[in-house]
């Protein structure tokens, strides 16, 4: 058969495979922390606004180092890692308003330190002793979703709900609202994040779909999931696409505010493709070396998101010692909190499973409850 | 409202009718339940009434109907999800048993979920394959939903509001080859019974003859039949799988000592099997013959032209009266 019978071919359309972000990246500050201008989401920002990306960024991975060593000393069952994907979560974190809605993964711990969320409550679900303790509505911060692509479509309908509660395109930048969609290039093949890529399109949903492409889905690489890079694929869904380099704090968190603003005055969903990557394993029970060049790692590390802005922050005099150290002080400070905060998180009460089923339990729940204290109470006497 | 006679179409109409003029906030979302009033038209008239924003037509896709409808419940709406058919419900499961029905327990009650899912099921209409499945008992084995299933067009009015008014998720089954069959009076001046309740339709002295959905039907007329024969059968719709209401079966079986339970659904580890352990857990002396079930075979659903021989008719479920009996 012809090419022609099936139109132009992919390398027509779309240009060749990028495999290092590719002329439509979107960047604002390079790897060498030299600041570049785009003509389509350039903007300007202060000094207070890139210190407090940097310390933001600084923070986030302390959060990440400290979860990190709290799993290997057995404290911690897993812990998802997010090392090298600082600003792509700082960034567009940075970019919402507190009337937007967020629905994370299980990694976006940026993205929970943007929102106010304490970090102490992440560790919880990863120690087990909760699912996640902190309540959605205190800070628009919905709960880790574990299974891959779920949240997309929880927020592709939160998205209409606030439609039709009348908080989009009203013009008021303190009524309007967007939610943002957080998953990775894994979700990316999931059934849900396409049906929430095609629901957001149909009834023009006022959501961000930010998808952290960090090369790898465990063991997956991106080339597994996508013969396209990811961004062009919301062409195809009817919505406009972006690649950001996710590494780059300023370019992530001017494509978000871009996007965030577009969905909240009523023009819809955009697809953003953060292209990053993950520095460590997908977990701390992932063993990366088996299936990834150390040489591919070391690449990226000359592409690290905090570096870039500090030696920004440095060559332009908008740093001294004194900030630097005190942001340093503030990490160890917080590292000394999780570190014993986390140890003290208490065991739940095993007779609490049964609480909150339900929002009204029914009698035949009520009765096991009352057999499983009755059985344990039994111990108690005995002794 | 006057006393009128309904269909159970009609009474489910009637039911999403009124819960959405009680509540702004619930929505009715699914495919082609618009413009054209769902395929059972069960949501009739509705978008017309309440606009396009409270009667969603939807993109054809289970998961994305369903985990929409989660978003939305979160942002504190009522959503009534209707699922085209039993067999279709699958691409939504993931959403259902992962999302659905553990959203409660996992935000510790912060964030409720007060959804509805309508599921027409069972066979019986001459249907292609999927289309006349019984999956309850799949959903009744989540904990966090709660599942229900109407038999008749006063139970279609009002147990549909009781749901839409409960705050837990719930699987609202509707028994499809009922839903243009029999007319039954409603008047709605008379309070209804409890939702999460079993509910004696006919009583009887000689055995125990349970049922729910579709299957009610064939009880009552198998009771009536076994009169004939001066057999005593009090017949019990469960209405309720998830919690169940055991109250008025131990009732029952302590009086009758034998049991028989009917439903479409395949037999093992059916809702059968549950209802036949907790019986013999409660009612061990009582018991004069073991709990029997009747159900469809251990088998897909089989073509149409054969579906009477699968499904629990009156015949088979005469025989295991008979077997009980004569146990």
């Amino acid at each position: 058969m012809s090419q022609a019978e099936f139109g132009p071919d992919l390398v027509e359309v779309f240009g060749p495979s990028q495999q290092d972000g590719g002329p439509e990246l979107v960047q604002l500050l390079t790897p060498e922390g030299e600041r570049v201008h785009h003509a389509e989401f350039d903007m300007d920002f202060s000094a207070e606004e890139l210190r407090g990306f940097y310390r933001d960024m600084v923070l986030t991975r302390r959060i990440d180092t400290e979860a990190t060593a709290l799993q290997r000393h057995g404290e911690l069952g897993i812990w998802a890692q997010l090392l090298g994907q600082e600003a792509a979560q700082i960034g567009a974190g940075r970019a919402l308003r507190p009337q937007d809605y967020v629905f994370p993964t299980y990694r976006e711990h940026g993205v929970a330190w943007c929102r106010g969320v304490d970090p102490l409550d992440l560790l919880g679900l990863f120690r087990g002793v909760d699912h996640g303790r902190w309540n959605p509505a205190d800070n628009n911060f919905g709960q880790y979703t574990i299974v891959i692509g779920a949240q997309v479509l929880h927020a592709t309908g939160y998205a209409m709900g606030m439609q039709r509660d009348g908080v989009v395109g009203t013009g008021d930048p303190e009524r309007d609202a967007a939610v943002i969609a957080h998953f990775g290039d894994g979700a990316s093949s999931q059934g849900d994040v396409n049906e929430g890529f095609i629901f957001a399109a149909s009834y023009n949903a006022p959501v961000v779909f930010f998808c952290q492409n960090n090369q790898w889905a465990i063991s997956e690489p991106i080339e597994r999931q996508t013969r396209i890079p990811l961004y062009q694929r919301a062409l195809g869904f009817g919505f406009p696409g972006v690649r950001v380099d996710g590494n780059d704090v300023l370019a992530t968190y001017a494509v978000t505010k871009a996007a965030l603003q577009r969905a909240r005055e009523g023009q819809g969903p955009t697809l953003i493709e953060a292209y990053t990557y993950r520095m460590g394993a997908h977990t701390t029970t992932d063993d990366p070396t088996r299936y990834r060049l150390s040489a591919d790692v070391e690449h990226w590390k000359l592409k690290d998101p905090i570096a870039r802005v500090e030696a920004y922050l440095k060559r332009n005099g908008l740093v001294d010692d004194g900030f630097l150290d005190t942001v340093k002080v503030e990490a160890d400070e917080l590292g000394v909190r999780l570190r014993e905060g986390c140890k003290a998180l208490p065991d739940p009460d095993p007779h609490a499973i049964f609480d909150f089923v339900y929002d009204e339990i029914p009698a035949e729940l009520a009765e096991q409850r009352d057999a499983f204290a009755a059985y344990h109470a039994g111990f108690e006497e005995a002794h | 409202m006057a006393t009128q006679k309904i269909t159970l179409a009609k009474g489910l109409n009637m039911g999403l009718r009124k819960a959405m003029e009680d509540d702004p906030k619930v929505l009715v979302m699914g495919e082609d339940v618009g413009r054209l009033g769902g395929v059972f038209r069960i949501t009739d008239g509705l978008q017309k009434d309440f606009g396009e924003d409270r009667v969603i037509d939807s993109p054809l896709a289970e998961s994305g109907i369903v985990g929409t409808a989660v978003g939305m419940a979160m942002r504190g709406y009522r959503p009534v999800v209707e699922i085209q058919f039993d067999g279709f419900v699958y691409p939504a499961y993931d959403q259902i048993v992962c999302q659905v029905a553990k959203i409660h327990f996992r935000s510790k009650g912060n964030t409720k979920m007060p959804m509805v899912i309508r599921i027409p099921f069972g066979g019986g209409i001459g249907a292609v394959e999927h289309h006349s499945e019984s999956p309850e008992a799949q959903f009744a084995h989540t904990p966090g939903l709660k599942v229900v299933a109407c038999s008749n067009p006063v139970d279609g009015y009002w147990m549909l509001q009781q749901a839409i008014a409960s705050d837990d998720p719930v699987i609202f089954l509707e028994p499809k080859r009922q839903y243009h069959a029999d007319k039954a009076e409603l008047d709605d001046s008379i309070a209804p019974e409890p939702l999460f309740t079993s509910r004696v339709v006919k009583a009887g002295t000689d055995l125990t003859l349970l049922a729910y959905g579709p299957t009610v039907k064939t009880a009552m007329k198998a009771a009536e039949a076994a009169a004939t024969e001066g057999k005593s059968i009090e017949v019990i719709d469960l209405r309720t799988l998830s919690p169940l209401d055991m109250g008025p079966v131990l009732d029952s079986v302590r009086r009758t000592g034998r049991a028989v339970i009917t439903h479409e659904a395949h037999v093992n580890l059916g809702m059968g099997a549950e209802v036949a352990a907790r019986i013999t857990e409660q009612c061990f002396y009582n018991l004069e013959a073991p709990v029997l079930r009747v159900g469809g075979f251990d088998t897909p659903y089989p073509p149409s032209r054969i579906e009477e021989d699968y499904l629990p008719d009156l015949d088979r479920v005469l025989d295991a009266v008979d077997r009980s009996l004569e146990f």
